[in-house]
């Protein structure tokens, strides 16, 4: 640490949460209710809810609720109970870094500082993959567009980007936008994926694309984009195996907008400063059944740990990660030894988290590599199967979670996951 | 890049100095769309207009650097062999360079490039420690406000239609809008452009030969890597340096930049093919660079003057037309124009001075206000101390360069009155970063909004024909949504 940094006086608190979107506001709430009385929550944007402010489609909180929220309408039931167990807020604030002694360096409207925090939560959500990550040919011209940022300006700023519209990729932010710009008047013509099968949620396929006459392509991606002021339209081919655009089945599409919906990457660089270990697959920092990194003190939950499909599981996490923190300050450390590792088998993309103590209950987040019908998750103690869950359908944009008590994990030495 | 620098050499004196460019800001052709690198001046034939100008134009940077608040790292080069003949290559080189006064120049083994690049491959290599990095924008830009606050005037978003020699001496400057100005001394600085110029003052000596250089951008998270230019020794007749990674001043790491003839002056499109050979290229120079390093791509054309079949490059035509009256001629002006362009600049000036007396003036001004370092290079304690002065420094707007509000109000309120998306991305470095504009340009948009009171349609990213959205979702009730 050099002078300069030490010349600004740090302030202490017990329990510092970087982001007020859903992970944050559930782990502050936590962080609360476990008895941390100090607890400060920092939020770059004006008001508290995160990216759920723009979201203002329903299908939240179906899991928490058994009710279809909007976005906003989740995110109230949170933050009003973070007001009434009056927990602090700092919004319009960033935090510029964070270092492993977990000193934050903090930018607001007129003031500069420094917080020394007993616990850390990194809940600081994911942003989304863009044009230039997935290396598209072709013009720069206006009127490409991630689809969350068109969500913004329309939902938030009242602002309209296109008239004739094109989807490359089929998450579920653009399959959402699929509908709210048909609503408002645009023509969307199709959405194009690179991949066999789709990555969005089923429901929003079937609500927002195929209520609506939209035409989903599989195994198609946009090879060239063109216009060099305004875009006048996109090339498109189907793609082969090996996911190398077939040439002859190119074609040409007028369109004034193509939004993106490629993917979401976990905004760790925060994480990184604090040189907390990562995890190349999710994106997201490695955590052990406390949600706490290889840093300690430093707890991540959310989007910023892993990308999670339904917002009902990240404030499920959040808490979690919220009470062990609050643990972590109250009694100097709450990480039992976790000797017992997590790993991702045959037909499984990553599973959460890796690394288990084996002395409490855990609950595995996983994701598939590929759809399949009616297979098993099966997890696996050295070839020893400890537990199985039948899924009629397992898909990769949907996470599966796996309850595992105490008594089933504890003496387990190493564990897999598989699909079979 | 060459144009600005003209005008702010010409403001030092006493003459009524005009700049008319067709875009709507400045330094938006080949001067923006470059590697950004200062060249040390080896690499061309002693005597000519490049190896003088480029060697004299990298001595003048530091000064001008510091007045017009520009970043510039002098990082040097290795020019490395891989083999007997690239060592031949390196060996003549020096001798080059040295016929053509760049100091320093070294020829070292492995152990001295290991010193200066851990891991750099090949079995010797030049050192040019003038070899340098440089903001191209911040140049083109800073040379711009400077001639500005000098009295130069800008007309941006003017396009050159017609030239016509007044009776008397002198010419008549016909714009696409319909405006005309009028001049004793015309310089042609139009770049990809110049000979379409030349054409339209009757001169018909030049052909321009567009040649695209693609570029990867790679994420700052790289930053730091490269310790030194690295380049390939340069084989025979290839149309530029070859592809190879040069770390920008603002952190970042370029891939390429590839060379393909194309006939669209304007074509500043990427290509499947060429993007996967720098993908390939890049990994195999650096092979840390993960999938998700990739943030952008963008190309740059050189305006060559020899075409695909001769290959190489032609020296710069900088001339004072004896046949055609006042016309101050610069053809073929590609590397190292951006090292070059102050000495082009003086050079012109002499030119200019044969057809008016240029008297000094001496309200002249060199130094342009402000710092070349962003709001989130300062120390903590100054980061403080801006804070508390002005809130607006306590605002990040750009999430991933970290921009505070005050950068983004102040680069909407530049002096050339550059109002477009990229103008404010050049000037402030918003939207540079890995989320490409996804997070600020909604904030920005919210800025232009409430303090400017701008409509949807007053967006534009680069051009007139760029426009960013269609209108409002709903008809506005007034008031802001939130």
């Amino acid at each position: 640490m050099n002078g300069a940094k030490q010349s600004i006086p740090a302030v202490h608190r017990d329990v510092v949460v970087i982001g007020g979107g859903p992970a944050g506001l559930a782990a502050a709430i936590a962080a609360k209710e476990a008895g941390c009385g100090d607890v400060l929550l920092i939020e770059r944007d004006r008001i508290l809810g995160g990216i759920l402010n723009q979201c203002i489609h329903d299908g939240f909180g179906l899991h928490t609720f058994k009710e279809a929220l909007s976005g906003p309408e989740y995110a109230a039931r949170f933050i009003d109970r973070f007001r009434e167990l009056g927990i602090a807020a700092m919004e319009e604030t960033i935090v510029l870094s964070l270092s492993s002694d977990r000193v934050l360096e903090v930018s607001t409207r007129g003031t500069f500082q420094r917080i020394e925090a007993g616990a850390v939560i990194l809940a600081m959500g994911c942003r989304e993959r863009t044009r230039g990550a997935i290396s598209i040919p072709g013009h720069r011209p206006s009127g490409v567009y991630t689809a969350g940022a068109a969500q913004n300006f329309m939902n938030l700023e009242n602002i309209m980007v296109g008239k004739k519209v094109c989807i490359l990729g089929s998450g579920d932010i653009g399959l959402i936008m699929a509908r709210r710009m048909t609503l408002e008047g645009a023509k969307v013509e199709a959405v194009f994926e690179i991949l066999p099968y789709s990555s969005g949620l089923p429901r929003n396929i079937q609500q927002c694309l195929n209520d609506y006459g939209i035409p989903l392509h599989l195994n198609t991606t946009v090879t060239d984009i063109v216009g060099k002021g305004r875009l006048e339209g996109i090339r498109v081919a189907q793609v082969g195996e090996d996911r190398s655009p077939i040439p002859e089945t190119e074609r040409y599409i007028p369109c004034d907008t193509l939004l993106l919906s490629v993917g979401l990457i976990p905004e760790n660089e925060l994480t990184r400063d604090a040189g907390v270990e990562m995890d190349p697959v999710t994106g997201g920092a490695v955590v052990d059944d406390s949600f706490m990194t290889s840093v300690p003190g430093i707890f991540a939950c959310g989007n910023v740990l892993h990308v999670h499909d339904l917002v009902d599981w990240v404030s499920v996490e959040a808490a979690e990660a919220g009470k062990y923190a609050a643990c972590f300050v109250r009694e100097g450390s709450c990480a039992l030894p976790s000797p017992i590792g997590v790993k991702p088998g045959s037909g499984v993309r990553y599973t959460l988290p890796q690394s288990v103590s084996g002395e409490r209950d855990v609950t595995l987040s996983l994701r598939v590599s590929a759809p399949w019908r009616d297979r098993c998750v099966v997890v696996k103690d050295e070839g020893r199967e400890i537990a199985r869950k039948r899924e009629m359908r397992l898909h990769p944009a949907e996470m599966i979670r796996i309850d595992l008590k105490k008594e089933t994990v504890s003496g387990c030495s190493s564990l897999e996951v598989t699909v079979e | 890049m060459v144009g600005c620098a003209i005008a702010r050499e010409l403001s030092k004196f006493r003459v009524r100095t005009a700049v008319v460019e067709k875009e709507m800001d400045v330094g938006l052709g080949t001067s923006c769309r470059n590697s950004g690198v200062l060249h040390a001046g080896f690499n061309y034939a002693p005597g000519t207009l490049r190896a003088i100008l480029d060697v004299k134009g990298n001595q003048m940077m530091d000064d001008l650097c510091r007045d017009l608040k520009v970043k510039i790292k002098r990082i040097g080069k290795l020019t490395v062999a891989l083999d007997d003949e690239d060592e031949a290559t390196l060996r003549r080189l020096k001798e080059q360079g040295e016929a053509n006064g760049v100091p320093g120049l070294e020829l070292i083994g492995r152990e001295r490039m290991q010193q200066i690049q851990p891991g750099v491959e090949g079995t010797l290599a030049l050192h040019s420690p003038t070899s340098s990095i440089i903001s191209p924008y911040g140049l083109t830009i800073g040379l711009a406000e400077n001639a500005l606050a000098n009295g130069v005037n800008f007309h941006l978003g003017q396009r050159v239609t017609s030239l016509s020699p007044l009776a008397g001496g002198g010419w008549s400057v016909g714009t696409g809008s319909g405006e005309t100005f009028t001049a004793k001394v015309l310089v042609n600085a139009a770049g990809l452009f110049s000979a379409e110029v030349c054409r339209m003052a009757g001169i018909t000596d030049y052909v321009i030969y567009p040649c695209r250089g693609e570029y990867y951008v790679l994420d700052r998270r790289l930053d730091g890597t490269l310790k030194a230019l690295i380049y390939p020794a340069p084989k025979k007749n290839a149309p530029g340096l070859g592809i190879h990674l040069t770390p920008t001043v603002d952190g970042n790491i370029l891939i390429g930049p590839s060379a393909e003839y194309l006939n669209d002056p304007e074509d500043h499109g990427c290509t499947s093919d060429v993007m996967k050979e720098l993908r390939r290229e890049g990994r195999e120079l650096l092979p840390e660079i993960r999938m998700t390093d990739y943030i952008r791509n963008f190309a740059g054309i050189r305006p060559k003057q020899t075409p695909p079949e001769v290959g190489g490059n032609k020296d710069f035509v900088i001339e004072d037309r004896k046949d055609v009256l006042g016309f101050i001629n610069l053809v073929g002006i590609e590397s190292p124009g951006l090292t070059s362009a102050p000495a082009i600049a003086g050079m012109v000036r002499e030119m200019v001075e044969k057809h008016i007396p240029l008297l000094p003036d001496p309200s002249f001004n060199p130094v342009r206000p402000g710092s070349p370092l962003f709001f989130s290079e300062l120390p903590a304690e100054e980061k403080a101390a801006l804070i508390a002065d002005n809130p607006n420094y306590g605002e990040i707007i750009c999430r991933c360069e970290k921009i505070t509000k005050q950068e983004i109000l102040d680069a909407i309120s530049n002096p050339l009155g550059a109002r477009t998306l990229v103008s404010i991305k050049y000037r402030a470095r918003a939207s540079m970063g890995r989320c490409q504009g996804g997070f600020c340009v909604p904030r920005i948009t919210r800025i232009l909004r409430d303090e400017f009171g701008w409509k949807p349609q007053d967006f534009l990213k680069r051009s007139a024909g760029s426009p960013l959205f269609v209108g409002n979702v709903r008809p506005e009730k007034g008031g802001a949504v939130r």
